[in-house]
């Protein structure tokens, strides 16, 4: 049976995390996100008896999801940029301790303190790993709010399918905006136990530890060639992508979340000039699909990409790692809380590509 | 005869007689099964150790091995689950009481204790000790006190009483620019979430026995759901006091527990029991 509701971006999330039966959320207050701890605070308990909990800090709660998903049930957190920088130690240990769990965050504009107006600033952060050592987390980039509803449960089967910590990376207008989503139903709380879970060692088993700590360098570097072959089998498996009217294009418009969509925007804009434009957008930001966006630039119709983002350029070195040389690639950013319009990435199309377009 | 003689006279004797000695009714200590036999990297004369064997008799006596979780610290204890033979995790620096709220939170009906040493409790984890404590966390939280940074090697801890020297207050902590020792147990005991606080010493047989007691409490009373049980474990560190145990021990008597006076700083009022 479908359910539509008209929902906002962050109030769907927390929705979709009550019904993905989610076992505990701890978070902190922080804009543009903070809708997520009050509708999880109003809703969550009398529904499903999830635990809601709010922290005394985001250091607090992205280490009280490590000690709750721990037990191998269903945590999660949230957050915008400058909470999500101070989670990124605990990230580093839950990723190296190899924990399912899920962490939003719903980007606002940096750095430092910065605004609270959406920006995708933080992929670096999300992809490359903003903690230390090599580890990485599955990020989901969501450009609808129907997304953010289906990304929370498919974010938490990831997380338990690979023990690993899974972020959505939103931004502040996902977060704050305002559509029709089709909400999934209620799925069951968790009751089996993980046969890696600390939950009381009985007699018949060796007791569980949950740990980041190798001391011995041969052993840690068995931990990181373990994490490296996970993170290449995911890369194999989990890659997802969107594309549309990219086969008969000649310029390519890339571009994650919210961005894409404006960009499908101004495809059109384009395309009612005459130029043929196609939208191609990485829904996983890691695992990130290089061989996809290879393919693309192989085309020889192909004139170039041009990468859009909310920052000063960040997913655009990884389509030029993908590109590897076979197209141009040009960039266009607007940074600080500022959101591209469609006519001004048209206008940025023309600038960089029309002349040649004969 | 002296008694080393006469013991080994005994081990010389037939295999027949050995077993005899080795029977149920001759046994006054066993090593209760939630202790393993890996060896302790801890310092000889080192508290952890003993406080460690107590945690392990606790969760024995009180047969709630399968029912509970520890979290470990960062420093010197935080291979602590590499000794006791319970499920546990290993918490990032600071965050142990953070960590134990999440397991309570999602398993309110196990057992849940923290183990964390001074630099871990009273330093980088001084807000996730303090709002753990004032939500009234229904958890033990077990500190260790010995007033040194242990395995970093000896630099100054929160609780580093005044003139005392380490590696970073080489010439003995100076209040002035340093700051005073944090009585960290006072403060969460005045606290309306912390039901239990106590401190306590295992440098002697006596009070060996006292921080059993506390320990347990602290298990028992969680049991109760009565709230946060706070157990300070005023302690040593021969290694970086450059001590002998022996020399440690009495240091700690002379120098620490004039600071810190063994003894409850909260008891839970008996009729409400
Ligand atoms: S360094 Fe100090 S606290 Fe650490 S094990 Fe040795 S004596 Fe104990």
């Amino acid at each position: 049976m479908k359910e539509l509701k008209l929902m906002k971006g962050n109030e769907a999330l927390a929705e979709a995390a009550i019904r993905s039966g989610c076992d505990a959320y701890f978070g902190y207050p922080i804009t543009p996100q903070s809708e997520v701890l009050e509708y999880l605070s109003l809703e969550a308990e009398k529904r499903t008896g999830m635990t809601v909990l709010q922290a005394e800090s985001e250091v607090a709660s992205i280490n009280m999801v490590y000690g709750a998903a721990g037990t191998g049930k269903r945590a999660m957190t949230s957050s915008s940029s400058p909470g999500i920088s101070l989670m990124q130690e605990g990230i580093s240990y839950i990723a190296c301790a190899e924990l399912p769990c899920l962490i939003a965050n719903v980007m606002r504009g940096g750095p430092g303190l910065g605004t609270i107006q959406p920006s995708q600033g933080d992929y670096f952060q999300a992809v490359k790993g903003g903690g230390h050592g090599d580890y990485r987390m599955i990020v989901l980039a969501p450009s609808t709010v129907q997304e953010m509803v289906d990304f929370v449960r498919l974010g938490f089967d990831l997380a338990f399918k690979w023990r690993n910590p899974v972020m959505i990376l939103a931004d502040g207008a996902l977060g704050q905006m305002m559509e029709k989503v089709e909400l999934f139903e209620q799925q069951p709380r968790k009751t089996n136990i993980e046969p890696w879970a600390t939950v009381g060692k009985p007699k018949d088993r060796e007791r569980n530890f949950i740990t980041s700590l190798h001391i011995q360098p041969d052993k840690m570097e068995n931990i990181n060639l373990h994490l490296q072959k996970k993170y290449n089998e995911i890369t194999k498996e989990e890659i997802r992508f969107a594309s549309s009217g990219c086969e008969d294009a000649e310029i390519i418009l890339t571009g994650f979340g919210l961005v894409a969509r404006i960009c499908q925007k101004a495809a059109q804009l384009a395309r009612a000039k005459g130029i043929k434009v196609g939208v191609f957008r990485p829904k996983t930001l890691f695992p990130f699909p290089y061989a996809e966006i290879e393919k693309l630039a192989s085309n020889p119709k192909l004139k170039g990409i041009l990468d859009v983002e909310m920052n000063a350029g960040q997913m655009v070195e990884d389509v030029r790692l993908a590109v590897n040389g076979k197209t141009r690639v040009e960039f266009h950013g607007r940074m600080g809380g500022i959101v591209p319009s469609p006519e001004e990435v048209l206008a940025k199309i023309e600038e960089k590509f029309v002349g040649e377009l004969v | 005869m002296n008694e080393k003689t006469m013991l080994g006279e005994n081990i010389a004797e037939t295999a027949d007689t050995q077993e005899v000695i080795c029977c149920p009714e001759n046994l006054v200590y066993e090593k209760p099964d939630t202790l393993l036999d890996t060896p302790m990297h801890y310092c000889p004369g080192c508290g952890h150790a003993v406080t460690h064997k107590l945690i392990a008799e606790v969760i024995h006596e009180m047969d709630i091995q399968s029912e509970t979780i520890g979290i470990a610290p960062v420093g010197c204890a935080v291979f602590a689950y590499n000794y006791l033979n319970i499920d546990m995790q290993e918490a990032a620096h600071g965050r142990a009481s953070a960590v134990a709220t999440g397991v309570k939170r999602v398993f309110p009906e196990k057992f849940v204790f923290s183990y964390q040493g001074d630099g871990d409790l009273a330093a980088i984890g001084t807000a996730e000790t303090i709002h753990t404590c004032n939500r009234g966390e229904n958890i033990l939280i077990i500190f260790i006190n010995n007033a040194i940074y242990g395995m970093t090697g000896g630099q100054m801890a929160p609780t580093t009483l005044p003139g005392m020297k380490s590696t970073t207050s080489p010439f003995g902590r100076d209040v002035a620019t340093m700051g005073n020792p944090l009585m960290i147990t006072n403060l969460v005991a005045s606290l309306p979430g912390v039901y239990y606080a106590t401190r306590v010493a295992v440098n002697s047989p006596s009070n060996v026995r006292k921080a059993k007691k506390a320990i347990a409490k602290g298990f028992e009373y969680q049991k109760l759901k009565k709230g946060l049980c706070f157990v300070e474990v005023v302690s040593n560190c021969p290694s970086n006091w450059k001590m002998t145990p022996i020399q440690a021990n009495k240091w700690l008597e002379e120098n620490m527990f004039p600071y810190y006076p063994l003894g409850d700083l909260k008891v839970p009022n008996d009729k409400e029991k």
